[in-house]
């Protein structure tokens, strides 16, 4: 039997005044699921992504988190989720890392439950190690963002949004700034958080990290699904001649 | 030759030292009242809504497109006759230096929250802050940090703006400094003192915000 989805999304569409960037979209992520989003730029997944936590407020469409409706700015009365209380529950990581400058990396893994879920400092702080350990960065916990590599300041910032315990995590282009030697430890924090089970929703450009990993591949072209599926399917044998070209490109 | 004598000057040290606390009096009012103006100006610039950003926007223009002394003289005699009430010098001049430098710490602030880069705005949003916690835990440290140095520059300036209240009769250290003048009828020494007063109290300030200003780039 089917569990009902965690996020479930229909018809979602985002305009920034006359240009529509997103033209409808359908989508459902399951516990436990890892999807893999890819598409030539200026595709709109990048936007996709965003509006999953809110970041970007979609200009119509539903949107439900488990059984409820959740409305980004409160215009719906009726509705019982603000974007902030989604966003505790759904974490991000951004491709530019985004740490925040002023704090240690411990800090930066605290600040969150610290502020947003009033845990004491002992109990955040100890969550944070842990999750630093689990990234590999148990002994940086002091350092400051600057004097940190690509690879390390992305690992902090996966960190960070475990932090919130999140239900699901939102990956927008995650190893897109690394140098391509660092981009391997980055992908290897992914792959165990999947394998853990971890529901999962990445924008990539790792075409063969996507392949492995992704329970499921959604091509994004022009604002819509062109196609989805079986990464096996969707990579190997592709229906459609824009995805065929777009795959092209990467296997030359 | 001129003939120095701080001797008959010095006997009303007195007189500049309470036209320096005085000085110090105002300048530590307007720079307090200054950034609630600055700070209630910069959020109503950066706010949606644009009725609050006409209005901060005018305010800003008013007092930053005119004379101080102008702004002070209007206040006191001006703006009586409108009001048909009597405005003590003292209000008159606070409020008017506190208007004045909170319209340039508006601007200062506001380039400094707007240095900041959108993405650290999103990662805070990222893990469930509000947009007032993303302000006040993020944002604002980061901010503050770059605002300093132009913070202090208007503040040194202030300091030496005070001395335009001498115009509405505020026993500040310029208008003592006039006081003791016209009685000794000695302007090199009256004016010398004061000069090295007001040095006294602001050379500290600056040699403090490059200090600062140099250990801020060393933690970039």
């Amino acid at each position: 039997m089917k569990t009902p989805p965690i996020l479930s999304i229909r018809e979602l569409r985002k305009s920034y005044g006359q240009l529509e960037v997103l033209k409808g979209i359908d989508l459902d992520v399951q516990q436990g699921e890892v999807i893999a989003i890819i598409g030539p730029s200026g595709s709109g997944k990048s936007t996709f992504i965003r509006c999953l936590n809110m970041l970007e407020i979609p200009t119509s469409g539903s949107f439900r988190f488990h059984d409820r409706h959740v409305s980004p700015d409160f215009k719906d009365k009726a509705a019982a989720l603000g974007a902030g209380t989604l966003r505790r529950k759904v974490g991000m990581c951004f491709q530019h890392f985004n740490l925040f400058p002023h704090l240690t990396v411990l800090e930066n893994v605290t600040k969150g439950p610290l502020v947003v879920l009033r845990q004491t400092r002992a109990e955040a702080e100890e969550t944070a190690r842990d999750l630093l350990g689990q990234v590999g960065l148990a002994e940086k916990a002091d350092a400051y963002p600057s004097q940190l590599s690509g690879g390390q300041k992305q690992r902090v910032a996966i960190a960070r949004a475990l932090a919130m315990h999140p239900e699901v995590m939102l990956f927008d282009e995650v190893t897109s700034a690394l140098d391509p030697e660092l981009v391997g430890e980055v992908l290897q924090v992914l792959r165990r958080m999947a394998e853990g089970g971890m529901t999962m929703v990445l924008v990539t450009h790792e075409m063969a990290f996507a392949e492995e990993v992704a329970d499921r591949v959604i091509f994004i072209d022009q604002g819509v699904i062109a196609e989805e599926g079986k990464p096996a399917d969707v990579m190997q044998n592709p229906k459609s001649e824009r995805l065929k070209q777009f795959l092209m490109r990467y296997h030359q | 030759m001129y003939n120095w004598d701080f001797y008959t000057v010095l006997q009303s040290f007195d007189l500049f030292l309470d036209g320096l606390l005085t000085t110090f009096e105002y300048t530590v009012g307007s720079v307090a009242l200054g950034v609630v103006f600055g700070l209630i100006t910069a959020f109503a610039r950066l706010s949606r809504f644009r009725i609050l950003q006409i209005t901060a926007r005018t305010y800003q223009e008013i007092f930053r497109c005119t004379p101080l002394l102008v702004q002070i003289m209007w206040a006191y005699y001006a703006l009586p006759m409108i009001l048909g009430i009597s405005i003590p010098n003292w209000a008159a001049g606070l409020a008017m230096l506190s208007l004045y430098v909170g319209s340039f710490y508006g601007e200062i602030f506001r380039g400094g929250i707007n240095a900041i880069d959108k993405g650290q705005r999103e990662a805070a949003l990222a893990v469930g802050m509000s947009g007032r916690q993303a302000m006040w835990h993020i944002i604002m440290p980061q901010a503050v940090k770059k605002m300093l140095p132009a913070f202090i520059n208007q503040s040194v300036i202030q300091v030496k703006n005070t001395s335009l209240l001498y115009a509405i009769s505020i026993a500040e250290l310029t208008y003592m400094t006039y006081v003791v003048n016209s009685e000794t009828y000695r302007p090199m020494e009256s004016y010398t003192i004061a000069a090295v007063m007001y040095f006294a109290l602001l050379f500290p300030l600056t040699q403090f915000a490059d200090h600062f200003e140099r250990r801020m780039r060393r933690s970039d």
